[in-house]
């Protein structure tokens, strides 16, 4: 089976902290990946409006490469490009009308009818290495560290592209026990972060990120892991100006999962790239012995 | 809340319209307010979502123009995934900001950004910001 890897436009730039950990994770468990010819954009957004397809025109450009490349799956980590690629795939699956009119608008590239599988890396993980045997790989265990797993939105909604049901948090907290730590449940797990409401609120001023991050702090979580970096701008770089304006009581170190992944597995920290994190990320990993002896 | 409903402010071709852009039927509605409960920005909207489906179901046009909801709507799907009459809310708030969208207003202007701002913004801020509330 071959398998595709999306990294998305941020992960190869502000977010290189959660591509890196993550190819770097995937080649220390065996499993072969391959990241696409010329991937474009994803829109970041699926276009929600009944007579927009032109929006999906960058999505299925990605898929139709994966296709090309003789894909079975094109697994992906950031939650929104996961969202964007995965409804619009279930668009060219189901929908024979649009899927036609898209085609023949594409006439330069192959036909597409959802062929591919869209993925996110820990549905991947759980499918291709499972959680028991995750465990036997860690060489670092997260241990008397409590991790906060912080879903958002985009992953869980809507429910047709969920990768799991709305409210079950299993994926992630099943990858978490498995390299040692400790999940704290917390109701702020699937709240959205405020996302793109970014563009038009003033720094630290998002109340939506505010609760959420009282939230973690009011069950004594000491580390959130997230899948996205618009959650993690929202929830971690925001995080000192919150503190500033009085919107949160405390700070909680924010992680994206591929890092603590990489980080329990024992590499090299340098592929975690922890200096694209608020410097309380690293700092709490060094106070619960979380890292591999350099 | 007090909103006058008379032939000059309910628009059949309101309704019509959101119908339409969103594929949803907002008829449907039986303000039971769910989506209000579950959605994360209430404290900055001006109306909760259950107050703008019912602004909606009437097609309370120039009310609808007037108030911020839709915009401070971050697509979360949160009220779609718990609403009890199957009503994709998301849509219907895409829809009302398409219907501005699509007369060539903007609700942000990039042009305004600072350059600070644009170089600190990871990327999928500004393609998700700017999809949404930009024509």
């Amino acid at each position: 089976m071959k398998i595709s890897y999306y990294p998305g436009c941020t992960l190869k730039t502000k977010a290189k902290n959660l591509d890196k950990a993550a190819v770097a994770s995937l080649e220390a468990l065996g499993i072969e990946v391959e990241e696409i010819d010329r991937w474009n954009c994803c829109g970041a957004v699926y276009s929600l409006t009944a007579d927009d397809l032109i929006h999906m025109v960058g999505p299925v450009r990605n898929l139709i490469r994966a296709k090309e490349q003789g894909a079975d799956k094109l697994v992906t980590l950031c939650s929104m490009c996961y969202n964007t690629l995965a409804r619009a795939n279930k668009l060219m699956r189901e929908d024979e009308v649009k899927r036609d009119t898209i085609n023949r608008f594409m006439d330069d590239e192959i036909d597409y009818a959802g062929e591919v599988e869209v993925v996110h890396y820990l549905s991947l993980l759980e499918e291709q290495v499972g959680w028991e045997k995750l465990k036997e790989q860690v060489k670092v265990p997260l241990t008397d560290l409590k991790v906060g797993t912080y879903y958002g939105c985009t992953l869980q909604r809507p429910a047709e592209v969920g990768i799991e049901p709305f409210g079950s948090f299993e994926l992630m907290s099943g990858m978490l026990t498995a390299l040692g730590a400790e999940v704290v449940p917390f109701t702020a797990a699937d709240k959205c972060c405020g996302s793109y409401q970014v563009l038009g609120s003033a720094p630290g001023e998002n109340t939506a990120a505010a609760n959420i991050l009282n939230t973690a702090n009011s069950v004594g979580i000491e580390a959130l892991a997230s899948s996205c970096p618009l959650c993690e701008y929202n929830l971690g770089k925001q995080q000192k100006q919150m503190l500033a304006r009085e919107k949160i009581s405390s700070s909680v170190p924010t992680y994206y999962f591929t890092q603590l992944l990489a980080v329990a597995l024992g590499l090299d920290t340098e592929v975690c790239h922890f200096e694209l994190n608020d410097d309380q990320s690293l700092e709490m990993l060094k106070s619960k012995n979380c890292l591999a002896a350099a | 809340m007090t909103l006058k409903m008379n032939a000059g402010t309910s628009s059949l071709e309101s309704i019509k319209n959101i119908n339409e852009l969103s594929g949803e039927n907002v008829k449907l509605c039986m303000q039971c307010a769910t989506c209000s409960g579950m959605c994360p920005m209430t404290e900055e909207m001006d109306y909760g979502p259950r107050k703008v489906m019912h602004m909606a179901q009437f097609g309370l046009k120039e009310k609808l123009a007037d108030i911020n909801t839709y915009w401070k709507c971050a697509s979360c799907h949160a009220c779609t995934v718990k609403c009890p009459r199957g009503i994709d809310i998301a849509k219907v708030m895409e829809a009302l900001r398409q219907q501005t969208l699509r007369t060539g207003k903007n609700k942000i202007e990039p042009s305004q950004m600072s350059a600070e701002t644009i170089a600190e913004l990871p990327q999928i801020a500004m393609v998700a910001g700017f999809r949404k509330l930009t024509s």
